[in-house]
């Protein structure tokens, strides 16, 4: 089982991305299915605890999923390349106006240096390049201690906490 | 001037320690360069044609003298004794080394300064007015709401992945001078029918390769709602904007496509989640930051003797009346004047300054002006509360240094960027053709009779020289490997913002001062009454320039 940052520690972990081509839900369990596919497959899939979902950087949470996306014991987000932002907005949004309270992953081509900013945005779990150094690593979660925007993290601004 | 608390002391420190950790692991080969790369920019060091290159943060242009000794030290330390002041009120220096960055920011945070987001696809630092709270005509000053930006916008954690850099002004007095309407987000501060505060929002203006003055997308926001809109728009942003083509990613590029009106509806979609949440800002936070830019310990000062005792100088002396004329502006504290240092005399690169010069302009600013000093985006520095009892005291100073030249406002008072000389990314050089500029047009009275004029000279597309708003532009264009020139006429940043037009093929390094020669001579000849460069092109249009230039 490969290992991830979940919850502040190092952890291993075997849930399975099902790659975006994929036109049918695989066998198998503990499966983190494409955003689209789940639509699909949704009803199916009802009452199933095993079953998360990842978005890729260009897709957004429809608002008609939001009752179905809070039952969800886990949700990926993909970055393409760690240059590429939208992530850090999705993961805002899921948590900010969706209601989701799950485990939310950040999956792809995610650096260390970004730990902290994504933890900020409401990610809890990281799956982070292979060779990357796990245990140096979390010590980036806490890069910053403090900070003058409202997020996730901590909803009130410095200005409203003096 | 704002003064740092126990808490953004903290967090400046936190960002040192981040970056030292960083350089560290990329000189170990523990983080590729392509990784480091936007790390690096976004604490302000780019490697350049020469060197690293250092950018640092002078927030909307304040500087104290402190911070400039500070700069002094590591222009002299670190570097070949010498600074470069920019088009966006920054400093930086051309010469450090990779491995001593990090020393450089520590020494830095303990004035208070850094390199944060300098560059880089994120909120870069936000500018404004360099006459703010002491302008005449000024409506509301705007540094409060630019140190409240400031901090929103540092180590923003959603918006440090921009598709694109991302740049923010506010102005606060009737003449716009911190060219509002070409920014990703210009800010006008205004006074609603009511008599309260609030902002017009200006979205998607900007240079570089897409020119385009920025529509308005609010004409009036209230005034606590800053920061939820401000968080709106570059949600909407950081989302949509494009991610395919560096050149197609700036947010002007998303407003075009949507067109104003929608992409206006989409962000008041988002703000609607937004407002009235925690980041609306509350009269106390707005009263804390206030307070840091009240006045200082004017004197009461007798107008009357003072413009009788400097008529009296100036009638003996040519050469301090026509500084006078040109370098120092009226002030709205009665007897006060605001005195602009000019960074561009003949011979020296627009904006440079050595480390002996920043030192006693921390000395003059501590002895005239309250200790504080402020960059202008035109790339000259200010003294902006002097006794008026006390000009031709300090013109004297200011003379032996080499600021006085009078030129501010002139042709010879260009914008440049540093060019082909130091930057990776120039197609060709802008210093010498700034040189050439300046040693044909040397006589003063000449000047004096152009008027206001400006010239601006980018050495590429990126525009940090914002050659699209100068009332004649200068490109460096890069043509089969040789360096040319084009021309554009009829740009101007204010209120009323244009983007220039270009004359025609570009030309030579050699025919840039005949040619410039070419279009003043028109400009003298069709001016009717003392009518300025700007609007007598704006009445006769380029077709007659380009006869006379192309002829």
């Amino acid at each position: 089982m490969p290992e991830i940052i979940k919850h502040n520690s190092v952890t291993r972990d075997d849930w399975q991305v099902v790659t975006a081509d994929t036109t049918a839900v695989p066998a198998g369990s503990n499966l983190l299915l494409p955003y689209p596919l789940w639509q699909q497959q949704r009803t199916a899939l009802a009452g199933r605890s095993d079953i998360g979902i990842w978005f890729d950087s260009a897709e957004l949470p429809s608002a008609e999923d939001t009752a179905a996306i809070q039952q969800l014991p886990l949700i990926a987000i993909h970055f393409p390349v760690f240059t590429d932002g939208r992530g850090f907005s999705i993961a805002r949004l899921l948590r900010e106006r969706f209601g989701y309270r799950g485990e939310l992953r950040a999956i792809g081509y995610v650096l260390r240096d970004q730990l902290c900013f994504l933890k900020r945005c409401g990610v809890d779990s990281f799956v982070l390049p292979e060779g990357t150094n796990l245990q140096a690593a979390l010590a980036s979660l806490d890069d910053f201690t403090e900070y003058y925007q409202t997020s996730v993290d901590q909803p009130q601004p410095l200005f409203r906490r003096l | 001037m704002y003064v740092y608390t126990d808490t953004d002391r903290k967090i400046l420190g936190q960002r040192v320690a981040q970056f030292r950790n960083q350089t560290a692991r990329f000189l170990k080969g523990e983080l590729a360069p392509t990784e480091f790369l936007p790390l690096r920019l976004q604490n302000g060091l780019y490697i350049q044609r020469h060197a690293p290159m250092l950018r640092i943060a002078v927030p909307y242009g304040m500087l104290s003298s402190r911070q400039l000794r500070k700069l002094a030290h590591i222009a002299r330390h670190y570097d070949k004794g010498y600074g470069h002041f920019t088009t966006r009120q920054n400093i930086q220096f051309n010469w450090p080394k990779l491995e001593e960055v990090p020393d450089i920011l520590a020494e830095l945070a303990e004035v208070e300064m850094h390199g944060n987001q300098t560059s880089g696809n994120c909120i870069r630092n936000v500018t404004s007015d360099q006459y703010a709270g002491v302008a005449v005509d000024e409506i509301i000053d705007p540094r409060p709401y630019c140190e409240i930006i400031r901090q929103w916008s540092t180590f923003h954690p959603e918006f440090a992945f921009l598709p694109r850099k991302f740049k923010i002004a506010v102005s606060g007095s009737a003449e716009d001078r911190a060219a509002v309407q070409v920014h990703d987000i210009g800010i006008e501060l205004v006074k609603n029918a009511g008599g309260e505060t609030g902002y017009r929002i200006y979205v998607g203006g900007g240079l570089g390769r897409t020119p385009y003055v920025g529509p308005v997308i609010r004409e009036f926001l209230p005034e606590q709602h800053l920061l939820t809109y401000l968080e709106a728009i570059l949600r909407v942003y950081n989302l949509l904007g494009r991610r395919d083509n560096k050149y197609k990613a700036r947010i002007k590029i998303l407003v075009k496509a949507l067109g104003t009106e929608q992409f206006a509806a989409r962000v008041e979609e988002e703000w609607s989640h937004l407002k009235d949440g925690p980041a609306t800002l509350t009269a106390g936070e707005i009263s804390r930051i206030s307070q840091h830019f009240t006045a200082p310990p004017y004197q009461q000062l007798d107008a009357a003797a003072i413009d009788a005792q400097l008529a009296s100088h100036a009638s003996t002396d040519k050469a301090f009346a026509n500084w006078l004329k040109r370098n120092v502006k009226p002030h709205k504290q009665t007897g006060y004047r605001i005195v602009v240092l000019s960074l561009k005399p003949t011979g020296v690169a627009p904006g440079d300054v050595t480390d002996k010069q920043l030192d006693a302009i921390a000395d003059l600013a501590d002895e005239y002006s309250f200790g504080e000093a402020r960059a202008t985006h035109s790339q000259n520095l200010v003294l902006a509360d002097v006794d008026g009892n006390r000009l031709h005291e300090l013109w004297q100073k200011l003379k032996a240094l080499g600021f006085a030249t009078p030129n501010i406002g002139t042709l010879t008072d260009m914008i440049c960027c540093p060019g082909g000389d130091f930057c990776a990314l120039a197609n060709a050089k802008s210093i010498p053709v700034a040189e050439a500029i300046q040693r044909r047009f040397d006589d003063i009275d000449y000047l004096y009779d152009l008027g206001d004029l400006e010239v601006n000279i980018s050495g590429c597309m990126n525009a940090c020289g914002h050659h699209h708003v100068g009332h004649i532009g200068i490109l460096g264009v890069d043509k089969k490997g040789a360096e040319f020139y084009q021309v554009s006429l009829g740009g101007h940043a204010g209120n009323d913002a244009a983007i220039g037009e270009i004359l025609g093929p570009s030309f030579s390094q050699e025919q840039m001062p005949d040619v410039m020669a070419k279009i003043l001579d028109l400009y003298v000849e069709k001016r009717i009454d003392g009518e300025s460069f700007l609007d007598t092109y704006r009445r006769i249009g380029i077709d007659v320039f380009k006869e006379r230039v192309y002829a």
